[in-house]
């Protein structure tokens, strides 16, 4: 089969481009380095099946971190290359251009974004280019699919171009000048609207007023839409769901299979909070009580990806992040992390050396609940008042704050600064938003209802077996006498590296005060990530990287559970 | 006058001349659109040694301290 690559500058619109041609939904946003990893698609062009390949973002073929090193690499196997032009900025993407026609391999590119530099007063003689390229070259709008068939029609004319030879790195900024002086027209334009929000939004004192309403706007907007969802929508469902579970409970009378699927009843009740059967809580914790808020979220991180914020943020907080070891695209593994830390921990390869991207996933790890925990830490202490909420949040910002210092003075390496593009703000597409919200909702629907039930499960087993009392008298004397918890909240421990969210629900029945919930919460997101993010933290810091990654973890959980201990209920 | 992109205020425009830097960091800059007779605008300078945000081609690029430092330019306006 043969192999097409996508290859372009970081946002540019390869992934809207990929998935027009493939009809594979991949994750699209207006910031560089959306695209992390490869993705890969099969479709018929040409009259055969071809593999289409989604390489990440590049601005050239000599890469600078790990993400153009893939880019990079990737080009060996492509059999032809669909480059990906950003048309508001043709000058400084015919670099790469050049770059993959000197390889001699068969070359067409699509001028993508065509519509916005129609709008920006750009016009580009797309035959003249072409004629200078001696490739085929098709204006393309990747999210309408705009261009897209001529550019699949035209797929059998591209071939290796006999204008561009091998040149020297003078020589090829030589000839992309002369290109883009050859091709281009640029009309005046006058400041808009938007000028002006996207200059106040980056200065110093008027971008951090913004920064923070644009952080209070999407922490409430958060929490109304989930609350809404989870009051006027799923909480009713259950209410209908009830009367079927009180039944096949009666009909499963006492015994061991009631346990695992209806749970303990509480007064002849059921508590879908408490009774921990698959279809009680096994369904209620992911479906009630975290759905709505994992929509609520994605849907807003789709909001502020698209946008075009989250780089104007990543500058404004560049100055602290820099103190932390990392640079302001650090937040962007904060902010996808509070999502799921799965793609949190894959977002810190855009930084650049093993040093920063050491640290970023560790804090990221140990101070930043995903969203499906988050929910819970809500359902759980909310009922007992907002400060105790506060408290686990301030403690895990403090611990980021505190262990991100420690880190950038004691791992060797270098911190290279910021050097990012800032995308144009761009609208919110609708269907953009929209699919890429119910993608990720799917994606955690998909992957965390198997581990939950196999969470729930396990606890049915093996606190039928008496392992997890075993466990408890086991860690007593660290869970009592250090943390101030009771014994049996070993279990929940356990039970975190599966899944945290079903975790912090274990603590519950526990009967434990307001403060010993904090103290337990806070622990559950320190000690040790979930299995999932374990994987993915493995293979990206190596096994040497995550056994210290491990080490910083479970030194800064005893320290911080001790610390919050004498504070928060004394000696 | 020869001064690095440090020294603008924001609002100040200046020509890239050259740079001090290695090979490796001048490409860097280049390919993202800042080379020699690129005319810039600083468009802000972040306090407590930030990085500094310029504006070229009509795009918005942030830069370190550092960078900006190894950026000389003639002052235009």
């Amino acid at each position: 089969m043969k192999t097409v690559v996508l290859m372009g500058n970081p946002n540019v619109g390869k992934s809207g481009v990929f998935s027009r041609l493939t009809g594979t939904r991949v994750i699209i946003s207006n910031y560089p380095g959306t695209t992390v990893d490869v993705s890969r698609g099969v479709t018929r062009l040409l009259e055969s099946d071809v593999e289409v390949i989604d390489a990440p973002g590049t601005y050239s073929l000599s890469p600078t971190c790990p993400v153009e090193e893939v880019a990079a690499g990737i080009l060996e196997d492509a059999d032809l290359v669909i480059n990906v032009v950003d048309s508001t900025n043709l000058e400084r993407n015919l670099y790469l251009t050049l770059e993959i026609l000197e390889r001699g391999i068969p070359v067409a590119v699509a001028l993508n974004l065509w519509d916005e530099a129609g709008h920006q007063g750009i016009t580009i003689d797309v035959e003249a280019l072409e004629r200078l390229l001696g490739v085929p070259v098709v204006p393309t709008v990747g999210l309408a699919g705009q261009g897209i068939r001529e550019l699949v029609e035209r797929l059998d004319e591209a071939r290796p171009s006999e204008t561009i030879r091998p040149m020297s790195e003078e020589e090829r900024w030589a000839t992309v000048g002369r290109i883009t002086g050859e091709v281009q027209t640029i009309a005046h334009r006058h400041h808009t609207l938007r000028d002006r929000i996207a200059e106040a939004s980056i200065k110093p004192a008027s971008g951090l007023i913004i920064a923070f309403g644009v952080m209070a706007v999407t922490f409430l907007a958060v929490v109304a839409i989930g609350e809404g969802l989870a009051e006027y929508i799923l909480e009713p469902l259950f209410d209908l769901y009830t009367p079927f579970a009180m039944q096949l409970s009666e009909f499963l009378g006492p015994g061991i299979l009631h346990d695992i699927l209806i749970g303990h009843l509480i007064d002849g009740e059921i508590d879908y909070e408490q009774a921990m059967g698959l279809l009680t809580t096994g369904l209620f914790v992911p479906f009630a009580m975290i759905l709505p808020y994992i929509v609520a979220f994605y849907l807003m991180l789709s909001i502020l990806e698209d946008t075009g914020y989250l780089p104007r943020l990543a500058t404004l907080v560049d100055t602290f992040f820099h103190r932390l070891g990392m640079h302001g695209h650090g937040i962007i593994s904060v902010f996808l992390g509070l999502g799921c830390n799965v793609p949190g921990a894959l977002a810190t390869r855009v930084l650049e050396t093993k040093k920063q991207r050491f640290i970023a996933a560790t804090l990221m790890s140990i101070s930043v609940p995903c969203m499906a925990q988050i929910a819970m830490v809500f359902g759980v202490l909310g009922p007992f008042g907002m400060h105790y909420i506060v408290m686990v949040f301030a403690t895990l910002m403090a611990v980021y704050i505190v262990v991100g210092l420690i880190l950038s003075r004691v791992i060797p390496g270098e911190c290279p600064e910021i050097f990012l593009e800032i995308p144009p703000y761009r609208m919110p597409n609708a269907r953009v938003t929209a699919s890429k919200t119910w993608m990720r909702v799917r994606g955690f629907v998909g992957e965390a209802i198997p581990y939950l039930f196999l969470g729930i499960l396990l606890v049915n087993l093996l606190y039928t077996a008496g392992f997890l009392g075993w466990l408890a008298r086991v860690f007593a004397p660290l869970m009592e006498v250090w943390l101030g918890l009771p014994a049996e909240a070993t279990a929940a421990l356990l039970v975190g590296f599966l899944r945290k969210d079903l975790a912090v629900g274990m603590l519950v029945p526990l009967g434990m005060t307001p403060v010993q919930l904090v103290i337990a919460v806070t622990m559950l997101s320190i000690y040790f990530p979930c299995v999932a993010t374990f994987v993915v933290l493995l293979k990206e810091l190596g096994a040497r990287g995550m056994a210290a990654a491990v080490g910083v973890m479970v030194t800064t959980a005893l320290i911080v559970g001790g610390l919050l201990r004498m504070v928060l209920i004394g000696f | 006058m020869e001064k690095t992109l440090l020294d603008l205020r924001p609002g100040m425009c200046g020509t890239v001349t050259r740079f001090a830097g290695a090979p490796g960091f001048m490409q860097k800059l280049r390919t993202i659109g800042i080379r020699e007779g690129k005319t810039l605008t600083v468009v802000a300078r972040h306090p407590l040694s930030g990085p500094v945000v310029v504006g070229i081609g009509g795009r918005e690029v942030t830069l370190g301290r550092g960078m900006a430092q190894r950026i000389m330019v003639d002052v235009t306006s």
